[in-house]
């Protein structure tokens, strides 16, 4: 039976409304907007649903990781709600403002600490800095192979048959495990939570560990542990010129948009 | 670091020739090694790729390596990491450009953590600071909300970069430049993730990518049955159909035609949006485009940020009387 652990990121709700989008230049940060509890990056979900699917066939035991600091319980505990068995969180102000590079070396020596692993799921991105780098990261510092951009994952003894999403099609890859996947939306969609899923979540208290926990010293962690400095975050400016064609119907504005686009040459 | 020099582009190629986002990275690698007044290096890696050298000296490289290998054939994580090891120990580039394709993406990151250095991805803009000679390596963020520049002080600085963000230099067949085989062992026993098998979906007509119309459908399309119209419309302007998120999640469309941040790019003369919202995740991937119009019955809809022209009602209605519109222009 596989032991698996996902790797879970607690993120701005990606698809909450462009215009409630703001950045503090005072501290190159993004504002998080009034009223939109954050989430798991959606990819993620789809990963614990990628482990959650072998779960469901060869049996085994799913960890969840997150790793941030002032982390809100009911948000990091989905997975647990979904059917994960184990949440640990790296949580820490130590942790605050980590780039790949920092987030991958303090969740591979987590994952180390755990020590019984046969496959690390990751998302494909996290739906905040969009970077797509920890799951290879995890996989460089643990030595072990990655998979990247998976829409199926199949596993057998010592190994794992995945599908990997191409740009016309897909791959069918064969990896020995130990080994990383990172998960696309391609999977499908994550399962709901169930009542009884929040109600075990509920109960469950997540296990926090902090930098010394993971053997891991504060200035190799977070902010300090960087490789990538931030410079400057800011919102590209728009001008949004749009020329509405109207008339006395849908299906007149549909023609008139026709005679529109005719005398600006564009068909 | 005085002894990290120069720009290393990591080529690939396509249908046996250079691929578009090579030529891309070359002439920016190009601006980039001018102003540092140092040389632009490409290397090729592959079965057989040597005679596609001299396309990547005449987008701009001053000299190719080339490794050659059966085992290279096609892209495989572990061997082409060790390649990529090998090479960068070797030519120790002070910068070093992938394309972010399907290759860069899965290469960029493990070559970045093998090599112990800093790493952005998915990059639109790159200069060189005039002061501290750095990178800076301009990335969107926050789904393309936002946009992020970012410097790494540790060698090669590395980055991959946007397809069709960079404009390619004018193939010019007289420059010179020198081509050099690089030999690297590759254990086979180290290729811990194997290619079984590579299944490509077909495409009929005009590629999504090289369309110059594009014709685009969202979750307001409703099922596959309004993606019908929409193939009609694109037929009619000779153009190509692709989607937002849901409608490949929802299986109305195959995965392939999904356009944004994590789809397709495309930079098409004319892209017409129908019952899309115009999500910064989708505009991603459409924002190169020339002309967008939409067609969205929600006036407050995002896409008409985007877009040149807009029609404000369902697409039900609209969009027949449109190409109604559109078949009698072009017939007469
Ligand atoms: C990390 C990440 C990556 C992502 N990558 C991508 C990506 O690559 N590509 C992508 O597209 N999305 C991507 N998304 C998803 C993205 O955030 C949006 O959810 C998605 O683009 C929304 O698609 P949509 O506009 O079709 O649907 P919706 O946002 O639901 O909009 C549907 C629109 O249709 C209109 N409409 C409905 N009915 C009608 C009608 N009858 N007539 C006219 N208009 C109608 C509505 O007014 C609405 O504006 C990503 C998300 C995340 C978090
Ligand atoms: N802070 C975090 N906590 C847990 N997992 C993370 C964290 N950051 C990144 N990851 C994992 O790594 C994936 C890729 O993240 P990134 O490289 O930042 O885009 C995410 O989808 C997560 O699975």
């Amino acid at each position: 039976m596989p032991n698996m652990v996902v790797c879970c990121k607690q993120v701005i709700d990606p698809e909450a409304p462009p215009a409630s989008f703001k950045i503090d230049p005072a501290t190159n940060k993004v504002v998080p907007p009034p009223g939109v509890p954050p989430v798991i990056s959606p990819f993620d979900e789809q990963a614990v649903e990628a482990a959650l699917r072998i779960k469901d066939k060869h049996g085994g035991k799913i960890t969840v990781i997150s790793l941030g600091n002032n982390l809100l319980r009911d948000v990091v505990k989905k997975p647990l709600s979904m059917g994960a068995d184990e949440l640990i969180l790296l949580e820490d102000p130590a942790f605050e403002d980590s780039d790949s590079w920092s987030t991958a070396y303090a969740l591979a020596m987590a994952i180390k600490k755990i020590g019984q692993y046969d496959l690390i799921f990751c998302g494909r991105q996290a739906a905040d800095w969009d970077a797509g780098q920890v799951g290879c990261g995890i996989a460089e510092i643990l030595g072990i192979p990655c998979v990247t951009i998976a829409k199926s994952v199949e596993f057998m003894d010592g190994k794992a048959k995945v599908e990997r999403v191409i740009p016309d099609g897909y791959q069918v890859i064969e990896v020995a495990l130990p080994a990383v996947i990172t998960v696309s939306n391609e999977l499908g969609e994550a399962r709901y939570a169930t009542l009884k899923g929040i109600m075990a979540a509920a109960k469950k208290q997540p296990i926090v560990w902090k930098p010394a926990d993971i053997g891991v010293s504060p200035s190799e962690v977070g902010t300090a542990g960087r490789r990538t400095k931030l410079v400057k975050l800011f919102q590209p400016v728009k001008e949004g010129k749009c020329e509405f064609v109207e008339a006395d119907s849908p299906a007149e504005a549909g023609a008139k948009l026709a005679l529109r686009l005719r005398e600006a040459k564009l068909i | 670091m005085a002894e990290y020099k120069n720009v290393l582009v990591f080529g690939e190629t396509a249908d046996g020739k250079l691929a578009t986002i090579t030529a891309e990275l070359l002439g920016c690698g190009r601006r980039l090694a001018d102003e540092l007044k140092e040389n632009l290096i490409c290397i090729l890696i592959g079965e057989k790729v040597a005679d596609i050298a001299n396309s990547a000296i005449a987008s701009g490289a001053d000299k190719v390596y080339v490794v050659e290998d059966p085992l290279l054939k096609e892209y495989q994580t572990d061997a082409y990491l060790m390649v990529m090891e090998k090479a960068v120990k070797e030519i120790m580039p002070r910068i070093l450009l992938l394309g972010q394709t399907s290759i860069g993406r899965d290469l960029a990151p493990r070559l970045a953590f093998r090599l112990a250095t800093g790493l952005s991805m998915d990059c639109v803009e790159l200069s060189i600071d005039p002061t501290t000679k750095l990178l800076q390596q301009i990335r969107p963020v926050y789904g393309g909300n936002a946009r992020a520049i970012f410097t790494t002080e540790s060698f090669p600085q590395m980055a991959t970069v946007r397809q069709k963000a960079m404009t390619p230099l004018e193939p010019d067949p007289s420059r010179k430049g020198e081509v050099v085989p690089l030999k690297v062992e590759i254990d086979p026993a180290k290729i811990r993730a194997k290619v079984l098998q590579t299944v490509k979906e077909e495409v009929v007509g005009i590629k999504l990518e090289d369309a110059q119309t594009v014709v685009a459908g969202g979750r307001g399309i409703g099922g596959p049955e309004g993606f019908k119209q929409l193939e009609e419309l694109a037929k009619l302007l000779k153009g190509a159909v692709g989607a937002s998120r849901p409608p490949c999640d929802n299986k109305w469309v195959p995965d392939t035609i999904q356009i944004g941040l994590t789809g397709k790019i495309v930079t098409p003369e004319l892209y017409i949006a129908v019952g899309i919202s115009g999500a910064s995740q989708h505009i991603a991937g459409c924002s190169g485009a020339k002309n967008i119009v939409a067609i969205n019955k929600d006036p407050e809809a995002n896409i008409f940020k985007e877009a040149r022209f807009g029609v404000v009602g369902d697409w039900k209605q609209v969009l027949p009387a449109f190409t109604e519109k559109v078949k009698e222009l072009l017939a007469g």
